[in-house]
């Protein structure tokens, strides 16, 4: 039987970027997935959480383990999102089985394919330089991929993704993980240096020659994008699973 | 105190300057990369030196009792000091004993957080920073703006500048090889003048009562040859059990500050030279708080490597000094409001949560989970400016009602593609000061479903 999916899309996934929710979407029904989205989400909580307001969290905290707790598994386009639910929920549930239960069926979508569906070779054709801008809590809270910090083997999943698409490029940066300085509330209340270290990234992918430019969070794109587009620069900002989606 | 992002902001207001310091210090960590690339059992120590850290922190009583014994064996003397005053009190009082007029001093962060310098001065004491950077800014009459680099902010072109006025070099002089020489000449003699030295200490032994100070330019040694006194500095939290475990904290200091093998001099100081004498200040300053708090105590780890502020993409572009803390970046975000949590409010929102200064800590401080435990203490302190918290409890009755939060986005979405730009785009849209705005689609995602998914 397929498994039962429910789609976590990011409250700012859902009103600005609906494009990314439905390429998230066909991917997962093309591999044979079950997919809900259930209609009550709204957030997961963590600007609140991020800005030191626990209070505000608890309640969105709550209501998302009752809209997801039943499904088999719970998938979302963002590692931010995914790590706020997997690792930042704890205060709010104590020796709670069902939220225990939930940690360990709610993936990143990439991480889902690889993992769980066992997806390691996409379709299609992609022909562009894509380079892989590394979303930090993807990768130093979910450990999705190996980072510049950590001594051991190289890894990846959403590399591996993309570097199975016939055609694809992945462009070489000169620092392979910086983050891009979105950091939620960080990117207003600290604008300065949000945007030099925005622009720091786009120079970089600049520099590689990347045409398109992708990651697993929006939100970084959304920065990036915002930069990209101010700066009139020649890059095509795609989230992953948009990549995917135009393959199919 | 003026707060992070405004002093941020006027740092960045220098692009080429921000650019030229981002650069240096990447620089150091890319260093620090290589070297450890070279140890496949770089993870291995680091979990060796936090589970050692964590022993000591967590036998904090002990140990130091253990230390003091044995270091009294050895002749020293130990002083306890509460806080920073008690601290220069204590140090004032042996250099008067001893009517010490002059002092040179090797790098001690410690010596920093209690201002030593102002209080000797104010008793008539020359106090002289030996480390070169630190010197520098001693010349400026300035603080370091890194703990392990503190002159890392200043062009060549400034020192050069700096010591034609109080050196008297060269008029215009850049070249780095002739100005430590002129730093060096004037500084030898500072050696030969000093009546006592202070040193800071990296590494004190419990098992043996000795310690152990790193550096790279043997000014410590100097310092402390050419002169009968040796008074040493240090937190309670720098001891180490065993001298064995000194090994495992020698290779990952250098190695996560500057990306050497190992600092260039290791000076191991057990008991005072002959006919000399050695004092040991031992200094709390609310260490013994942190060591009791389940939330912070793993900050007590921390060697002081700098490796967090070398790879904090923050501090790397808003400058040392945009912290006004005596420690500044990743840990110095934590250590700060430990102490006075009102003038480092805003601190722990310097960051955007990337964590890589936690992946590139030595002692496995987990440090951007501590900094987002500060910002929830400083919620519940009440110290968290009225804006956030009306837009995060608002923001959350929102996300609680799905109807209106479909009906403001919806809303949104409809409006803005339609207002002048002067009306989005405006100072008070931070967002938009130097960033567009995402396009507003016509649906959002739920919409979508209900349209096209759902009647399938």
């Amino acid at each position: 039987m397929a498994p039962k999916v429910g789609l976590f899309i990011p409250c700012y996934i859902d009103q600005l970027y609906p494009q990314v929710g439905i390429a998230t979407l066909k991917i997962l029904e093309h591999f044979g997935c079950d997919v809900e989205y259930p209609e009550s989400q709204t957030c997961c909580g963590q600007p609140m959480a991020n800005t030191g307001c626990t209070n505000e969290v608890g309640p969105l905290a709550k209501r998302f383990l009752e809209i997801f707790k039943s499904y088999d598994a719970v998938v979302c386009p963002s590692g931010s999102c995914v790590s706020m639910v997997k690792n930042h929920y704890d205060e709010y549930f104590t020796d709670n089985p069902e939220y225990e239960a939930l940690k360990g069926k709610t993936f990143e979508f990439c991480e889902y394919l690889t993992t769980v569906l066992g997806v390691d070779k996409l379709a299609g054709r992609f022909p562009h330089k894509v380079g892989l801008h590394q979303s930090c809590h993807g990768l130093r809270e979910l450990r999705l991929a190996s980072d510049s910090e950590i001594v051991g083997p190289p890894f990846g999943t959403a590399r591996a993704l993309l570097e199975s698409i016939d055609g694809v490029e992945l462009t070489t940066l000169q620092r392979p993980d910086e983050c891009c300085g979105f950091g939620g509330t960080f990117a207003v209340a600290e604008e300065a240096v949000s945007c030099m270290m925005g622009e720091d990234r786009v120079h970089d992918h600049e520099q590689a020659g990347t045409e398109v430019l992708t990651a697993l969070d929006m939100s970084c794109l959304m920065h990036l994008s915002g930069i990209i587009c101010r700066q009139q620069k020649p890059i095509r900002v795609m989230h992953i699973a948009e990549i995917f989606a135009e393959c199919l | 105190m003026p707060s992070h992002p405004k002093l941020a902001a006027e740092f960045i207001k220098d692009k080429d300057r921000a650019h030229w310091h981002d650069q240096s210090l990447w620089f150091v960590r890319s260093k620090r990369d290589k070297a450890v690339q070279q140890l496949p059992e770089w993870e291995l120590l680091r979990e060796q030196a936090s589970k050692i850290k964590s022993y000591v922190v967590s036998h904090l009583p002990d140990l130091l009792e253990e230390f003091e014994k044995n270091a009294k064996a050895k002749g020293v003397h130990v002083h306890w000091a509460r806080d920073a005053k008690e601290h220069n009190e204590i140090v004032h009082g042996i250099l008067e004993r001893h009517q010490v007029k002059r002092v040179v001093k090797s790098k001690s962060m410690l010596t920093e957080e209690c201002h030593l310098n102002p209080y000797l001065e104010r008793y008539g004491i020359e106090i002289v920073d030996t480390d070169l950077g630190e010197w520098i800014v001693q010349l400026q009459d300035k603080p370091p703006s890194h703990i392990v680099m503190p002159a890392i902010h200043i062009k060549k072109e400034e020192i050069g500048e700096l010591f034609h006025e109080k050196l008297g070099t060269e008029k215009g002089a850049t070249d780095p090889q002739y100005l430590t020489e002129s730093a060096r000449q004037r500084l030898r003699q500072k050696f030969i003048e000093a009546d006592a030295g202070i040193t800071g200490v990296n590494f004190a032994i419990a098992e043996t009562g000795g310690f152990v100070v790193c550096t790279n330019e043997g000014n410590a040694d100097l310092g402390t040859s050419l002169n009968k006194l040796h008074i040493a500095c240090m937190g309670i939290e720098k001891l180490i059990p065993r001298a064995n475990d000194l090994g495992v904290f020698l290779r990952l200091l250098a190695r996560s500050a500057t990306g050497q093998p190992i600092t260039t001099y290791s000076s191991h100081f057990h008991g005072p030279a002959p006919e000399g004498e050695l004092h040991i200040v031992l200094l709390d300053n609310g260490r013994s708080e942190i060591a009791g708090s389940d939330e912070f105590r793993r900050s007590l780890n921390c060697i002081r490597c700098g490796a967090c502020m070398n790879t904090c993409p923050v501090y790397r572009r808003s400058g040392g000094y945009s912290y006004s803390n005596t420690v500044p970046g990743p840990i110095g975000s934590i250590l700060g409001p430990a102490h006075d949590t009102k003038a480092n409010a805003s601190l722990p929102f310097a960051c955007s949560l990337c964590g890589s200064c936690t992946d590139v800590c030595p002692v496995k401080i987990d440090l951007h989970h501590q900094l987002l435990t500060w910002r929830k203490q400083i919620r519940l302190k009440g110290l968290l400016p009225l804006s956030k918290r009306l837009s995060m409890k608002m923001l959350s009755w929102m996300m609680q009602a799905p109807r209106l939060y479909q009906f403001v986005g919806k809303t949104a979405r409809r409006i803005v593609p339609y207002l002048p730009r002067f009306l989005v785009y405006n100072r008070f849209n931070a967002w938009g000061k130097q960033r567009e705005l995402p396009d507003m689609p016509k649906q959002s995602f739920r919409e979508w479903m209900k349209q096209n998914h759902d009647r399938k």
